[in-house]
């Protein structure tokens, strides 16, 4: 019954099919002018073992009954988390924030340029970025303007879709700080990208020898054009905006430069005062499931959500289905890594009572995921940057989900 | 006494195999040591200072990386209203969206985040203005146009008077209003809310 309602298919997406099927009917027998002047109608098989299937392709796509899609604005895009399963974010629906949009860059021609106070300035060519040792890790970008309220019918989306996790490649940027030779007075370093707002960011060196990366691949591909084909910075645990993509230059020096991008916008007002430099984001969680718009039934659900925390690894996640007055503890899916988005599952039975569920992040430094009206007190406002607050599930007795904390 | 001599033996052989791991274990390290990536690899080739001075384009607040030059305000002014007003409005227009927010303001308040009330530097506004304005041609700006639209910018929020002299020396030496709300992050993990 649930399968019949779930794959009704509307007359758009029959279109939306019969394109494909299409193309694959032109490569395999008729000529191709009749075929991409006809769309061939959409037959789904009553029995799929009865019809010969289509034939291998050079890159795959997703299902076309699958629907899932990023948010979009004029310079953003939300990541449907959602529709997400594991920590994995599809690099084709991992959040956009762009400032001059998606500049193209030959690879052929990228140069990336290091110079200020080092031993030899030098340039590197993708080729050389490549040619170091690798490392690849997993961690997630998350926007530090991550906080969306104000409505009751509101999606995980649209509060906090601008966070994503991927599997990143490149070379680590203290293997090329030793290559150029950082000058012992150098304290920060300008990163700068390659884009239409030639996006600058200081960061302090010391992050440039902890963990910080040249990356140029996402889960096991190039990087996309919108992450920042073909080279970005990556700064593990840090505000997405700090992760320069398209990045074609590092100047290092001995003072912040002071850029719009940390001073005009990416700091925060915390009680009448300016808070600037607030690089880390800090832990966070929210339960995917259920969410506004899913519609409960009674009996058991597992409550399924992310947890992360730029500071290391996620310690525990609780959950209360009792609108805050008891916490119990969800089950982390392990292996449970650094900086990265975090699976949480619990088994809740749902006996048709209206009520509130929450989840909170506790990371391994002791920090523990604020509740909105706490954060709101300590910083004297109502959002901002770097607000990340429990997310409040209100369940009402028809079984309808929809955002607390308005 | 055949007890103890027998204790004795399994003790030297027990001492035998320690030492003997311990002797592997170093080699081991002395191998892992050859592993280690060296000082240099040598990839990548010498940047040219020309390539350098092309795109070291940014300005410090100290006034590093401001070009010689003098803002006029009243073209500052013609230069805002032809390349800017559209997307920022001219002082005007707080109630309405404007894609790229207020600039200044002839009404600011304590939460406005225009020029006057909230930026720390002055030099931001050439370096920003310079690299990426306007949003439609970014980077098409002249050095004396942008020197233009900086000293506009500042007289218009009233940070400046009209025969406000800003140059490659002046505009560093501005301290702007919000300038004294400014502190550095000081979250640091653990029990806290802040």
């Amino acid at each position: 019954m649930e399968d019949d309602k779930d794959y009704k298919i509307s007359r758009r997406s029959l279109l939306g099919v019969a394109a494909t099927a299409a193309v694959v009917l032109v490569q395999t027998s008729v000529g191709k002018v009749v075929q991409a002047a006809v769309p061939q109608p959409l037959i789904i098989p009553p029995d799929p073992t009865k019809i010969t299937g289509a034939g291998p392709s050079l890159s795959g796509q997703v299902s076309t009954f699958e629907k899932s899609a990023r948010l979009t604005s004029a310079t953003a895009s939300r990541t449907p988390l959602q529709d997400l399963y594991g920590t994995i974010t599809p690099s084709a629906l991992h959040f956009e924030r762009h400032h001059g949009g998606i500049p193209i860059i030959d690879p052929q021609k990228y140069e990336l340029l290091i110079h200020g106070m080092v031993d030899r300035p030098l340039v590197f060519s993708l080729a050389d970025l490549k040619r170091f040792p690798s490392v690849t890790r997993t961690c997630f970008i998350e926007c530090s303007g991550n906080f969306r309220n104000g409505r009751e019918e509101m999606t995980p989306q649209e509060i906090c879709g601008l966070t994503s996790s991927s599997e990143w490649t490149g070379v680590m940027l203290s293997t090329i700080f030793r290559e150029v030779g950082i000058k012992p007075k150098a304290s920060w370093f300008l990163a700068e990208g390659g884009d239409a707002a030639v996006m600058t960011r200081s960061i302090p060196v010391s992050k440039g020898w902890d963990d910080a990366m040249i990356v140029y691949a996402q889960n096991g591909e190039a990087i996309r054009p919108e992450q920042g084909y073909p080279a970005r910075l990556l700064l593990p645990g840090w505000e997405g905006n700090t992760c320069i993509k398209w990045i074609r230059r590092i100047e290092v020096s001995d003072a912040p430069f002071m850029t719009r991008e940390e001073t005009s916008k990416y700091t925060e007002t915390v009680k009448g005062m300016v808070r600037q430099f607030s690089f880390v984001m800090d832990a966070r969680s929210i339960i995917t499931f259920p969410a506004y718009p899913v519609r409960l039934e009674r009996g058991w659900i597992e409550i399924r959500g992310i947890a992360w925390s730029g500071r290391g690894k996620i310690m525990k996640v609780e959950i209360s289905v009792d609108n805050g007055r008891s916490w119990s503890q969800a089950d982390l899916q392990g292996p449970v890594l650094d900086k990265a988005h975090t699976g949480f599952r619990y088994l809740w039975e749902w006996k048709g009572n209206e009520t509130g569920i929450m989840s909170r992040a506790v990371d391994e430094t002791g920090y523990v995921q604020p509740l909105y009206e706490d954060l709101c007190k300590a910083r004297g406002s109502k959002g901002g940057y770097h607000f990340n607050p429990v997310t409040q599930w209100r369940v009402a007795k028809s079984g309808e989900v929809l955002l607390g904390n308005t | 006494m055949f007890k103890s001599v027998k204790i004795n033996i399994y003790f030297i052989y027990g001492l035998a195999f320690l030492i003997g791991g311990g002797l592997l274990y170093g080699v081991g390290l002395l191998l892992e040591k050859d592993k280690v990536q060296p000082a240099r690899f040598g990839f990548g080739r010498a940047a040219r200072p020309e390539e350098i001075t092309a795109w070291d384009i940014d300005v410090m607040p100290d006034g590093r990386g401001l070009p010689a030059g003098t803002g006029r305000i009243k073209t500052g002014l013609l230069i805002y209203q032809s390349k800017c007003t559209s997307c920022h409005g001219h002082g005007d227009k707080a109630s309405l969206e404007l894609p790229g927010g207020p600039l200044f303001l002839d009404h600011p308040t304590e939460k406005t985040k225009t020029i006057g009330t909230y930026w720390p530097y002055a030099t931001t506004i050439f370096d920003y203005v310079r690299r990426a304005m306007p949003y439609n041609a970014p980077g098409s700006l002249s050095n004396q146009e942008v020197y233009d639209l900086t000293a506009f910018l500042l007289f218009a929020n009233k940070v400046i008077p009209e025969n406000a002299v800003i140059n490659q020396q002046s505009l560093p030496k501005i301290v702007m209003p919000a300038k004294k709300r400014y502190v550095t992050d000081n979250r640091r993990g653990g029990n806290e809310i802040r």
